[in-house]
């Protein structure tokens, strides 16, 4: 004990073992994806000795399939792989931006989606997009592989329902089928790299009419954890996605959110923008889901 | 405590090198390997100053493990003159004063050329945008971004 270590196992049986042996060990081990928060905190707030168990070499958290049924996108590659990847970008834009707009191109070589939501901050941007999107979480556990909802992940600020021999593979996510799309927007008083005021992730899917048939809408950066928004949903599905169901889905958004105030923001201003940003990232779900 | 044996090239050259688990690229780059070209500047990823190539991707030095640098090809400041002299970033960075203090100006280089081989004809919010992760305090980056574009132009005439 009070040592630290660095493992890189090469497929999830492996590191599953080796989590197991390290808890056995009465080690702490981390999980290792870009390390952009990981190590910063390390030097900061949380110094203590660990294991690190890195992810990227791990195969089945490397890998990005798109199925008849289902996409599936590991835990462990960088964000600007995934915006390298013109058919993921094509399927789900809105989860790409979503990655996309954390931090600076050397972040973006490093950062994931996984350790975005396992670092889980109340301000991560990639959790509406993953709500709003339907992503389920593939956890891979001594008990064998369970399925957890992204709006389960997260329980509180910086912890969510992974155990300590557990480790998050990577994320199923039902293909978009049809005239489906997905959006996200946050604001931030800058232009880039900046951590979110509050963000809003929306997808939604339109018959030939152009009538929404299913919603899903998800606020971050206003709660400890990123909300799905059901009211929202709702007030989309059987219209047209104008201008009037937009603003009930925005007025949804905002009742809903419980932010509090800050540097970033105050309660008042934050639940205002919480909803203007789900009406905009509204629209151009579905622009995108018409053009399809 | 035991450190880890890491085998890695390093503009272009085999090393091996010995590194406690938790000790950044950027330390060991600067402490192990006396390659102190590479320069720290916040040690938290904000300021790019750190910035190297870890196959052939931009990342932040500081944000990286030493041990991750085992079986990857990485580029450093000192990886990007020729024997024969200045690459043309360099030197553009030069002829349009783009930098003052210098501190940060091996991370703008080693970004600048990241950007160029992905991209070799960025316009200017793809160039402002691209390195929005180097700060600079005192050239206010608008002569970083004319040497950006000269090197462009320079790097087509010669291609």
């Amino acid at each position: 004990m009070g040592a630290f270590a660095y493992l890189a196992p090469t497929n999830v049986e492996q590191a599953l073992s080796q989590l197991a042996a390290e808890d056995a060990a009465g080690n702490r081990a981390q999980m290792l994806a870009g390390g952009t928060d990981v190590l910063v905190q390390m030097r900061s707030t949380d110094k203590g000795p660990r294991t690190f168990v890195d992810v990227k070499h791990i195969a089945e958290a490397n890998e990005v399939r798109v199925g008849d049924d289902d996409v599936f996108v590991g835990a462990g590659i960088a964000s600007a792989v995934l915006n390298e990847n013109d058919e993921l970008k094509a399927l789900l834009p809105g989860l790409v931006e979503a990655a996309d707009l954390i931090g600076s191109t050397q972040i973006q070589g490093r950062a994931t989606i996984g350790g975005n939501l396992c670092n889980s901050s109340p301000a991560g941007d990639t959790i509406p997009a993953l709500i709003a999107c339907g992503a389920v979480c593939v956890v891979a556990s001594p008990d064998g592989a369970k399925k957890v909802p992204t709006e389960d992940f997260v329980t509180g600020v910086g912890t969510n329902v992974l155990k300590p021999t557990e480790l998050l593979v990577g994320f199923q996510i039902p293909r978009p089928k049809g005239r489906t799309a997905d959006a996200y927007l946050r604001f931030i008083p800058r232009t880039e790299m900046d951590i979110a005021v509050c963000g809003a992730g929306v997808a939604l899917t339109l018959d030939d009419d152009g009538t929404c048939t299913a919603a899903k809408v998800a606020i971050g950066a206003v709660a400890v954890t990123a909300l799905p928004v059901p009211e929202a949903a709702v007030a989309l599905v059987g219209t047209k996605v104008d201008d009037a169901a937009l603003q009930a889905a925005a007025a949804a958004a905002s009742a809903l959110a419980k932010p509090i105030t800050d540097k970033r923001g105050t309660v008042e201003y934050r639940k205002k923008v919480v909803g203007v940003l789900t009406r905009r990232a509204g629209a151009i779900a579905r622009d995108r889901a018409a053009a399809r | 405590m035991s450190k880890v044996h890491v085998s890695t090239t390093i503009n272009g050259d085999v090393v091996e090198f010995l590194c406690e688990p938790q000790q950044s690229l950027l330390d060991v780059l600067r402490d192990e390997l006396a390659l102190t070209g590479t320069k720290e500047g916040c040690a938290t990823g904000d300021c790019g100053a750190c910035s190297v190539l870890a196959n052939d991707r931009l990342v932040c030095s500081c944000l990286m493990l030493g041990v991750e640098a085992d079986g990857q090809e990485i580029t450093t400041i000192e990886g990007i003159a020729s024997p024969d002299g200045l690459h043309v970033i360099q030197q553009k960075y030069l002829e349009h004063a783009a930098l003052q203090c210098g501190i940060c100006t091996p991370g703008f280089i080693v970004a600048t050329k990241a950007l160029l081989d992905k991209n070799p004809n960025p316009d200017e919010t793809t160039i402002r945008y691209w390195l929005a992760g180097n700060l600079c305090r005192c050239t206010g980056y608008d002569k970083i971004v004319r040497a950006v574009q000269a090197s462009a132009e320079e790097l087509a005439y010669e291609a």
